[in-house]
């Protein structure tokens, strides 16, 4: 009976069946929306109606009144009630037909299968709104379609249509969904999908509610409300198109239409008991999952006595055992055979609203979900899910020994479409869970803040408000709020670009540098906070460890992979241990981390921002050394920054005053003048986040050659000392710098003023952190190799000075080590300190010119 | 009485919900008749009276910290039931309700659905069992069978007054009721035993025991009370965690509730598959026995601003009253107060000082993540050998709430002091840092030894360092971490500089040196008359709700003289040592009633800060001459 085909038929008999109660019929229409238990009751009314039982199949149904028993006398009418279903309004899938194997024509012999994430099989009557006294709904219809499902109004042939319809034209030449990719966005989507199903053989087609909304309101708006009637319909309709198209095709089971992405509702917090049994979306996090249960769909009884077998469905948790064999007709002989009786899988997933939808200071709620067949399994705990299904509501069990009942419903949702968020943030960028969802209002407020011409500063000082001055770090952070534009080379064998600006903060302690930490790391959505004092390098990049539950082996991330896409910031950066540094060599620049544990060998990516703080080693900044000697980090971490800046305290009056004044501000403020504030933190949030999903700016002509330009100049300045000042890196970070700035401005060209921003922060960011205390020149060869080039040219002259006093000496093979470092100091000029001399006589050793053995030097 | 009158009023006003709006009325009417003089004190308090002697169905009041949420559940706020012998259909109300009434015709059309959320919520953490009894004397609501009944909170006091030196008087008390609970099936409030039970003392036992011994989930071991799952109509959204309420609702303890006992039918719950999908831990959790944990329904919530019961509560003409009369009184009781902690704290009044504005400090307001107005003090150079212990009940007798966290080794290692989301019994598993603003906590460090901190140990320092500079408690949700604010006063007493970090630490100086501490505390303890005691209360807690301003001129005047300040060394004074003469300018005009910062006050700010830190100067240089 699952066919379609063999569905008109029933319908003429169903006419002719159910006239007897028209009145309660057009009410339980007109109230079917209002509240779960009056739709609950249409069911009930279709049983205490007296109506004759709706036939199943001809073979069991009719035949036997055992079953038709069961199906509507056999349990208390008060239990009855509880859980009344209105299903499929065809009989879509019952396991009896599919046992019998009811001949099909048109959708040949593929079986359906039962969906109970529809809710069990029951039929709801349709009814023949023609012969009703008030047919409002009727006369929507058209002349010849008159039939609704019972307490809908929906005309299944309508319905069929119209879905029919929509598969067969609808176009969405905008799609970007990953799932559609490789397909012709001109041709019809869902054919297209179709085909696809005909290929590999998966028989579920996803269906994008959005979709139906734009092609068919109404469709949709059907859809929404009564899910549990339309999508039975849906399927069918579906089949019906694909095995016309198809003949041929063979499939494990029928089509099954899985709607998703329904824009009912999107949060947890906003179920309301309104949503009761309709269709909705919403977003949370799996925090567990049940065993699998077997639930019995079908129960298999064989008489002890003649053999005589029968099936009885299971309806609502209840089995009806037949108490009389209707072949030999002793009673009490039917005993439960399990292993023929029909099981479905079924699963209970609990599902946590995820942390950006709560209101602060309120826990998150928590709801039930049941998957059923095969998207059981398909979640785990920790993962960030859409889930789409049927929202229900189900009154407490009644205690056979209270006459009352508790008054509260039991509530889940039953599962129709899982859609992972979190899928692809391993591999690839995944735009959509991503993207903000802003209104238009709000986008006008952020473009119109982006077209003034102060934004850059604006911004910067909405950055961090608390914290007084450092205008040009707050600057720095806020170009690396925003970003780079992610620049793909793998064709031409180069891989990711890395994007993301990297900034180093060094200085005294007690200037606020953690408190800017925090601040970025409560601003940005996806950050993370660790200190390098009590971080390992697990904890910075994945672990493996045993889940307590499972006892399976599992991947944890740390901080690093967690703030993927987001900042990552960390305190304390020279507390860090060495080997914990180490992993941040390859994150910083290749923006992907490699992990080779416990039999996992695999590669994160971890396109992560890193913003750093720095003490330096002697508690105090000395100026009168380089920021590699201050802050002891080696060079080839610290040339992977883009900006490294110094936050000094700066002893002069006005800024002490300045300093003052903003401090007493800050304790003292009003109170409007705080909410000002968080109402621009608000703004700025979503200004980053708007530039960040839709802004990706490109270099423009003027804007390269300025590049090119700002490249050799800075490559001249060095070169007439004999020195190298920059390197591609140093391009590379202004390029990242030039397009952030860019981003800003919410413009989609990188023009020239961007570029002379980013030269002119980066000169900055030089001044203070690579410039040479015994020249006091800029010399970027401090971060990128450790040592200022006037140190090295010094080294140089000290070897060659050795080399010329040692030749003067003539031929002594051997020579005390003192005795010659003594000689050297008196002979020059500047002051000689020994690590000088060592140094010296190293390099001199490289030459193959001399050997030093303990105390003595020996001439080769 | 006037809960009779209530009972009498909700029944018809459920029955016959003719008028839609009689929701709204009734509402109205009780916040109406609350704010009458006096009215609220007539109302019995589930805090002081043992629910035994609460009739069901009553108006109860209840002062407590929300410590969990639970999910919204959709409830039956209107059905039908049919009477069996008349067959006649009565539409009846299901609002402040927990069961329905027999025969409920699930199928009627006229069903309405409407949605309430529970809360967890626990008597306010560290309360002092001083406040509590004074609850209890302001209280006229005296319930029936009071002749035989000695509240037991009140004995409880009564032994801490009278200081027989017993920190954990209550674990002389056994629960001798445990396992009963569950069986109980009789008519509510007829040979009940007690409902009072313990926490577990330590949170290190397993909960595997609950079928004995129902863990209440209280913040903090050793407290007691009842607990209470407050069903919440109106406002959900202005509720939150660890908000401190008096709730004013309509007390339900239906024996039907009570799940836990209930033998299970194990075929029923294989076929029913909407029994089998809350784990036993959870049904533990969500629905305890109402014997237990009594259920509420809110008609109307008012937050505390403070629990001081000394004070009037709410914020009505004759606070303001209240207020400008003991301003006058403010600048003597101050000096009083000082002279009771210079007692104590050995003769050193700078460190009294410094005491006394630690007790009045609170997180007055936010700026992006900076807290401000908190006041840490660490007192470092304590006397060892149970002067802290003793310290902290004085403390202990000023504030209204208070805990002391003794830090040894053992402690820390062991104890949860972060909440913790628990997936299996889907509840929130509250730690010893889940407590209501303004609660003083007192942390020992002299308490701890050489050893090592294990991982646990050392979250649970991290979360301490949290607390202490930001003010906020990352909760653990196992999959991610969420921020909760709090505003705690915390008090570090250590031997050396405290390992934790802190506002301000002052390094006592002891003037006298009693060769007895025991007995020279005690001594000046039981100096205090009550009503002096009473006085002090009165004072810090009056002090914290003052408003507070600074004038136009003073801010140039401070600026002035912070740039004068780093003019001479600039090395000596940073931003840092300007927040904190900010708070102790603004803590110091507090503690004397003014409302705004005068140059004395400022100058006086200034001349203690210089104190302070040229004793830890001295502290410093004295231990760098340690070989």
């Amino acid at each position: 009976m699952s066919s379609p085909t063999s569905t008109p038929g029933r319908r003429k008999r169903n006419r002719d069946d159910i006239p007897a109660t028209p009145k309660s019929t057009a009410k339980a229409g007109s109230d079917g929306q209002v509240s779960p238990p009056s739709q609950r009751r249409r069911g009930q009314d279709s049983s205490n109606g007296d109506l004759p039982a709706m036939p199943t199949s001809p073979a069991t149904d009719i035949a036997s009144p055992a079953v038709h028993d069961t199906s509507l006398f056999s349990s208390p009418p008060q239990l009855y009630s509880l859980e009344v279903d209105m299903s499929s309004p065809l009989m879509y899938g019952t396991p009896s037909s599919r046992v019998e194997g009811t001949p099909r024509s048109g959708v040949g012999g593929t079986p359906a299968r039962q969906r109970p994430d529809l809710g069990s099989i029951r039929k709801a009557p349709q009814v023949d709104l023609h012969s009703d006294a008030d047919g409002a709904v009727a006369s929507e219809q058209a002349l010849g379609q008159k039939l609704v499902i019972w307490g809908t109004d929906v005309n299944v042939g309508t319905c069929k249509e119209k879905f029919q319809r929509f598969l067969q034209r609808f176009i969405d030449p905008t799609s970007n969904e990953d799932e559609n990719a490789g397909l012709d966005l001109n041709e019809p989507l869902y054919m297209q999908k179709l085909e696809e199903i005909s290929v590999v053989g998966e028989p579920v087609l996803n269906v994008n509610c959005s979709h139906v909304q734009s092609f068919d309101a109404d469709l949709y708006r059907q859809l929404i409300s009564y899910p549990q009637e339309v999508i039975p319909t849906f399927d069918m309709a579906v089949n019906e198109l694909f095995f016309e198209r198809f003949p041929d095709s063979i499939l494990e089971h029928q089509i099954q239409v899985r709607p998703y992405n329904a824009l009912k509702t999107r949060n947890m917090r906003s179920l309301n008991p309104e949503d009761i049994d309709q269709m909705i979306t919403i977003s949370g996090m799996v925090i567990r999952t049940s065993q699998l249960i077997p639930e019995m769909q079908e129960a298999f009884f064989q008489c002890q006595v003649c053999a005589f077998s029968t099936r009885v469905e299971v309806d609502r948790g209840r089995i009806a055992e037949p108490a009389v064999c209707r072949n030999c007709n002793t009673t009490h002989s039917l005993a439960l055979i399990h292993n023929r009786s029909a099981f479905s899988d079924k699963q209970m997933i609990k599902v946590q609203e995820s942390p950006d939808d709560m209101p602060a200071g309120q826990t998150p709620h928590t709801t039930i979900v049941y998957a059923h067949n095969d998207l059981v399994d398909k979640v785990q705990p920790g993962d960030r899910i859409n889930i789409t299904g049927i929202y229900r509501a189900v009154p407490m069990r009644e205690n056979p020994r209270q006459s009352n009942v508790k008054s509260v419903y039991k509530t889940h949702i039953d599962v129709i479409h899982f859609r992972k968020t979190d899928e692809k943030r391993l591999h690839g960028l995944d735009e959509d869970s991503d993207q903000k969802l802003f209104t238009e209002e709000r986008v006008q407020i952020l473009k119109e803040l982006a077209s003034k011409p102060d934004v850059y500063d604006r911004l910067s000082s909405a950055l961090a408000p608390s914290i007084y001055e450092h205008e040009d770090i707050k600057k720095g952070i806020l170009l690396q709020l925003f970003g780079g534009t992610r620049k793909d080379f793998s064709q031409t064998g180069r891989g990711n670009f890395r994007a993301e600006v990297n900034i180093l903060l060094c200085g005294d302690p007690g200037t606020s540098k953690s408190q800017l930490l925090q601040y970025v790391f409560n601003l940005v959505p996806r950050g993370q906070y660790t200190s390098g004092k009590g971080s390992s390098a697990v904890g910075l990049t994945a672990y493996v460890m045993k889940d307590p539950e499972t006892k399976q082996l599992v991947l944890q991330t740390g901080a690093l992979v967690l703030s993927d896409n987001g900042i990552c910031c960390i305190d304390e950066f020279d507390k860090m241990s060495d080997s914990t540094r180490s992993v941040l060599h390859e994150v910083m620049e290749q923006q992907t981390l490699s992990i080779a544990k416990a039999g996992i060998i695999c590669q994160l990516n971890a396109r992560t921002s890193v913003l750093a703080a720095a003490n330096p080693v002697e508690s105090q900044w000395n100026p009168k050394k380089t920021t590699i000697e201050n802050i002891q980090l080696p060079h080839t971490l610290l040339s992977r920054f883009d900006l490294i800046f110094l936050m000094l305290d700066p002893q002069d009056e006005a800024y002490d005053r300045r300093l003052a004044h903003h401090l007493v501000a800050l304790y003292y403020q009003s109170e409007e003048q705080i909410e000002e504030e968080f109402l621009d933190m608000a703004v700025l949030k979503d200004y980053i986040a708007y530039a960040r999903t839709y802004i990706n700016p490109r270099l423009n002509e003027e804007a390269s050659q300025a590049l090119i330009e700002a490249y050799v100049d800075m490559r001249k300045i060095g070169s007439g000392r004999g020195m190298v000042s920059a390197y591609p890196r140093q391009l590379e970070s202004l390029i990242r710098l030039a397009e952030a700035h860019a981003k800003v401005r919410f413009s989609d060209k990188v023009e020239t003023i961007d570029v002379e921003e980013a030269k002119r922060l980066q000169r900055e960011a030089l001044k203070q952190s690579a410039t040479d205390p015994r020249t006091g020149f800029v010399d970027i060869s401090i971060l990128t190799t450790g040592m200022s080039a006037t140190a090295r040219k010094r080294k140089e002259e000290v070897a060659q000075a050795l080399k010329k006093m040692i030749q003067s000496k003539g031929k002594t093979p051997a020579m005390k080590y003192q005795q010659l470092f003594d000689d050297l100091r008196g002979q020059s000029e500047a002051a000689i300190t020994k690590d000088m001399f060592e140094e010296a006589l190293r390099a001199l050793a490289d030459e193959d010119y001399l050997t030093v053995t303990g105390k003595t030097v020996r001439l080769l | 009485m006037r809960m009779w009158f209530i009972c009498r009023f909700c029944c018809p006003a459920a029955q016959s919900n003719s008028n839609p709006e009689w929701e709204a009325k009734v509402l109205e009417y009780f916040k109406g008749q609350l704010k009458e003089k006096e009215s609220h004190s007539w109302v019995p308090s589930l805090n002081d009276v043992p629910l035994h002697y609460l009739k069901p169905n009553s108006l109860v009041k209840f002062r407590c910290l929300v410590q969990d949420m639970f999910d919204p559940e959709f409830y039956m706020g209107v059905y039908e039931t049919v009477d069996p012998s008349t067959k006649a259909n009565v539409l009846r109300c299901g609002k402040y309700k927990d069961v329905t009434e027999c025969g409920v015709d699930l199928n009627s059309r006229n069903t309405v659905t409407a949605e309430r959320q529970t809360f967890y919520c626990v008597p306010i953490p560290g309360e002092i069992p001083t406040v509590v009894s004074a609850c209890q004397g302001k209280n006229q609501a005296r319930v029936v069978p009071s002749t035989s009944y000695v509240p037991s909170r009140q004995k409880r006091s009564y032994e801490e007054d009278d200081d027989d030196m017993d920190t954990q008087p209550q674990k002389q008390r056994e629960p001798h009721t445990g396992g009963k609970f569950g069986t109980v099936n009789g008519l509510p409030g007829a040979g009940r035993p007690r409902q009072e039970t313990e926490a577990p003392s330590s949170q290190t036992t397993t909960p595997s025991d609950c079928s004995s011994h129902l863990d209440l989930n209280f913040p903090l071991p050793g407290e007691r009370g009842p607990a209470c799952l407050v069903k919440v109509y109106e406002g959900l959204d202005s509720f939150k965690l660890n908000d401190t309420l008096e709730i004013y609702g309509i007390l339900s303890v239906n024996p039907v509730l009570t799940v836990l006992g209930e033998e299970k039918d194990p075929s029923l719950l294989l076929l029913n598959p909407t029994e089998s999908m809350e784990t036993p831990e959870e049904q533990r959790a969500h629905d305890p026995p109402a014997s237990l944990v009594p259920r509420l329904h809110m008609l109307y919530a008012r937050p505390l601003q403070h629990n001081n019961p000394l004070l009037p509560s709410a914020p009505t003409e004759d606070q303001s009253a209240f207020v400008s009369s003991f301003l006058v009184e403010m600048a003597s009781v101050r000096a009083e107060l000082l002279a009771y902690l210079t007692h104590v704290l050995l003769g050193d009044g700078l460190a009294a000082e410094y005491l006394l504005l630690h007790l009045i400090s609170d997180v007055y307001t936010r700026r992006d993540v900076l807290p401000l107005g908190k006041f840490t003090l660490n007192l470092s150079g304590c006397p060892l050998n149970s002067y802290t212990e003793r310290l902290y009940q004085i403390v202990q007798q000023l504030v209204p709430c208070s805990y002391r966290l003794s830090m040894s080794l053992h402690t820390m290692n062991s104890m949860r002091l972060v909440p913790k989301k628990d997936y299996v019994a889907n509840r929130l598993v509250s730690g010893a840092l889940q407590l209501a603003r303004n609660t003083s906590l007192f942390l020992d460090e002299t308490q701890l030894e050489q050893g090592q901190l294990d991982s646990s140990g050392v979250r649970n320092i991290t979360a301490l360092g949290n607390l202490i500079s930001w003010q906020k408690v990352d909760y653990d949700f196992s999959y991610h971490q969420m921020e909760f604010p709090c505003n705690i006063n915390v008090l570090v007493t250590s031997e050396g500089r405290s390992l934790l970090p802190s506002d301000c630490q002052v390094p006592l100086q002891p003037q006298v040196t009693p060769p007895n501490m025991e007995e020279y505390l005690t001594t000046i303890h039981m100096a205090q008359f009550t009503s002096q005691i009473n006085k002090f209360r009165v004072y810090l807690s009056l002090a914290r709700t003052l408003d507070y301003s600074i004038s136009d001129e003073v801010t140039k005047a401070v600026e002035d003289d912070f740039v004068d300040m780093r003019k001479d060394d600039p090395q000596s004074v940073t931003a840092e040592d300007l927040h904190r003469m900010l708070v102790v300018a603004r803590l110091l005009s507090l503690s004397l009633g003014q409302t705004t910062l005068s140059r004395d006050g400022w100058m006086r700010a200034k001349h203690i800060d210089m104190l302070r830190r040229s004793r830890t100067e001295q502290q410093k240089s004295l231990n760098g001459n340690e070989p």
